[in-house]
């Protein structure tokens, strides 16, 4: 399992700390045994299928659900029991939660009015929230008057309000259409960022991930796969699950021939295989090599010794077989190549020349082909 | 050919329900004591009403009755219904949500003897109860409650539970939120509910008849006991102001709800095509 200490950059300090978190429900455990720190001003993001605990663990954070053991700790200040009412964090609802019996203004104020803030200071910070989420001119309006943007907006304003230490988002974007959301997740990042506050937020869609958060969990069963950064977790996943969860990959299953320090070698049914890092495991062991299809280029001659990375590959990374599916999607166009194997190889090529000579048909024979640094070698 | 099969039956039924009440409304208009004969238009029996004073009485207890029923059965209501939709793990629950619906489908005839089997004995042992205003209270409320209870929880249940979460998450205590978000949320339904007991109260006879006792007597039980000695224009007056406050009553809250409903429609389509990019 990655530990938060050696994954991404470790400059800055914790704000919260989860200790061996961990809440069952009957006998089942919706979050085990979680342990986390989360950095001051990052937004870190819990990803992960349905019914994984995503949920479950952003609850306990915000009060709503009692851990069975386990506790979070935050700027050293054991919370663990603490009531949601008082603890110094909020949350923006997936279904927004608004007030509807109040207007924009009254909802951004609810939460300041509860801590008997003079009526000045209310006016003023509601402004400025108004003013950071661009809703000045729906100031009077109640909930069902707002479009499901600007209803988001609020519920953002009224999180922030209280400019807690601690902002949970569940599912922010999930009742917003495809366009709008993909437009209101940078608007939101901005936003989160202007302010300053650390932010833990809860997605099943992996782009969501990606795109908003500074490091990533991907939980399966109630328990952490992995941490890191997007990109990291992209690049090196640690298991076979995290490597098909996040984007598409192809896997070959296969055995380790050669195992040196700056390199290996993999036999499997498809082909040889050549990794060019080295990687901890014993020779004849079962791994499981995994490549994103964006790394593989397809053509009709096999590729020449000059193409390739190293001298080394000549005779590996490269496989044969016949094009079954052509998906022309635009920016990119996406194959399925079939092996002699029986195995369907994705590849996904980016369609940069606007008359492509040599383009692709079904049925014709290919050679895919990769370099040796674009593999991950999964051993779990 | 079908279509007009389906008018006949509509009229059929709506003559079969509104046909008497309308008779009598007329009727109570009748210069004739006959209620066979048409002797022209008067006022006389309405003004007959106003120099009875067993009617007046009547009439003004029932309204009494009425107005302390609706109220203690929301209040009750709304605990009950709140215990029931929030807390679901309580011990007993099911059996409590039982008692709480026993009383809509059991016969009332049944409910009003074991009341008055009841208070007879609390009566022998501490010497009160008296028969009277406060026992026919007790026993609609018990009616009322059930009602009012269902009419609540039913919005309870569709009342997004988050909105509670959010409120206890902007620092609300517990009834705090209850004060703040819970009743504004379940306000309408408990003027429905309020509506609902007011007018069950104000009609009811059977639980009436076993728990008034001398000197209480409520307007149904007038009405009913004098119809049988034989139909009077009186009684005529008596039921068509009955109806009218009903009438009044239901017609005004279902206006306001209407409007309510339109204006909510209006504002969100106002705000969806504001949203779209022209
Ligand atoms: N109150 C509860 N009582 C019993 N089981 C629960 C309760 N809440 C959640 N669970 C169970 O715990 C597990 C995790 O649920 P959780 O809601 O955290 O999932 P999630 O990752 O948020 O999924 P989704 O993406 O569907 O929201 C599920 O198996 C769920 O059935
Ligand atoms: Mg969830």
């Amino acid at each position: 399992m990655a530990d938060a200490a050696q994954t991404g950059n470790s400059g800055n300090s914790s704000i919260l700390r989860i200790n061996k978190l961990t809440k069952k429900f009957g006998d089942v455990a919706a979050v085990d045994s979680v342990s986390i720190d989360i950095r001051k001003g990052e937004i870190f993001a819990l990803l992960g299928a349905s019914g994984c605990g995503k949920s479950t663990l952003l609850r306990m954070l915000a009060g709503f659900e009692t851990p069975t053991s386990g506790a979070i700790v935050l700027e050293g200040e054991d919370i663990t029991r603490m009531p949601p009412y008082q603890r110094p964090i909020n949350m923006m609802f997936q279904s927004y939660a608004l007030f509807p019996h109040l207007t924009v203004t009254q909802n951004i104020a609810f939460g300041l009015e509860r801590d008997g803030m003079p009526s000045d200071q209310i006016d003023a910070r509601v402004n400025a929230m108004l003013d950071l989420t661009q809703l000045k001119a729906f100031a009077k309006r109640k909930p069902h008057q707002l479009s499901g943007g600007q209803q988001q907006r609020v519920a953002l304003a009224r999180s922030l309000a209280k400019r807690p230490r601690l902002l949970l988002l569940d599912e922010p974007l999930g009742a917003l259409d495809k366009k709008l959301r993909e437009q209101t997740q940078i608007e939101l990042v901005n936003i989160i960022s202007e302010v300053g506050v650390t932010c833990v937020m809860v997605t099943h869609d992996q782009e969501e991930a990606m795109t908003m958060a500074d490091r990533v969990a991907v939980m399966q069963s109630g328990r952490f796969l992995q941490v890191g950064a997007p990109r990291e977790i992209y690049e090196t996943p640690q298991t076979v699950y995290v490597a098909d969860f996040i984007g598409n990959v192809n896997l070959f299953k296969g055995s380790l021939t050669v195992d040196e320090p700056d390199y290996v070698m993999i036999d499997s049914p498809e082909g040889k295989i050549y990794v060019s890092h080295g990687i901890t495991g014993t020779q004849g062991m079962a791994v499981q090599v995994a490549i994103r299809p964006e790394k593989i280029c397809l053509q009709r001659t096999a590729p020449t010794p000059a193409e390739r990375e190293s001298a080394r590959e000549d005779g590996y990374n490269c496989v044969r077989g016949i094009v079954k599916n052509v998906s022309y999607l635009g920016s990119y166009t996406t194959y399925h190549v079939k092996l002699d194997t029986g195995m369907t190889l994705k590849v996904m090529n980016s369609n940069d020349a606007r008359h492509d000579e040599n383009r692709l048909d079904w049925d014709d024979t290919v050679y895919a082909w990769w370099d040796g640094s674009d593999v991950v070698v999964l051993t779990q | 050919m079908k279509s007009k099969f389906g008018l006949g039956w509509l009229i059929a039924v709506y003559l079969f329900l509104y046909l008497p009440i309308l008779t009598l409304v007329v009727f109570s208009f009748n210069d004739s004591r006959l209620n066979t004969s048409w002797g022209g238009f008067t006022f006389k029996w309405y003004a007959e009403i106003v120099n009875d004073r067993e009617i007046r009485e009547a009439l003004w207890l029932s309204l009494k009755i009425a107005f302390f029923t609706a109220t203690a059965s929301v209040i009750l209501g709304t605990l009950a219904a709140f215990a029931m939709v929030r807390y679901t793990k309580f011990r007993g629950r099911t059996l409590f949500s039982g008692m709480i619906n026993a009383p809509l489908v059991m016969p009332e005839v049944i409910i009003g003897l074991s009341l008055l089997l009841m208070l007879v004995s609390v009566q022998r042992a501490f010497g009160f109860p008296e028969r009277g205003i406060m026992t026919i209270w007790l026993g609609h409320t018990l009616l009322g409650m059930a009602y009012a209870a269902v009419v609540i929880q039913s919005r309870l249940m569709e009342m997004d539970k988050s909105l509670e979460e959010a409120a206890m998450d902007l620092g609300c205590r517990p009834h705090q939120v209850f004060r703040l978000v819970t009743l504004p949320m379940i306000s309408q339904s408990m003027v429905s509910a309020w509506l609902l007991t007011f007018t069950i109260s104000l009609d009811d006879v059977v639980l009436s008849a076993f728990l008034s006792g001398p000197g209480s007597t409520t307007l149904p039980i007038v009405i009913f006991s004098r119809a049988k000695l034989g139909l009077s224009p009186t009684i005529n007056a008596v039921a068509t102001v009955m109806i009218t406050i009903v009438a009044v009553g239901v017609i005004f809250g279902s206006i306001w709800l209407a409007r309510q409903e339109k204006k909510r429609a209006e504002e969100q389509a106002a705000a969806y095509r504001e949203a779209q990019p022209t």
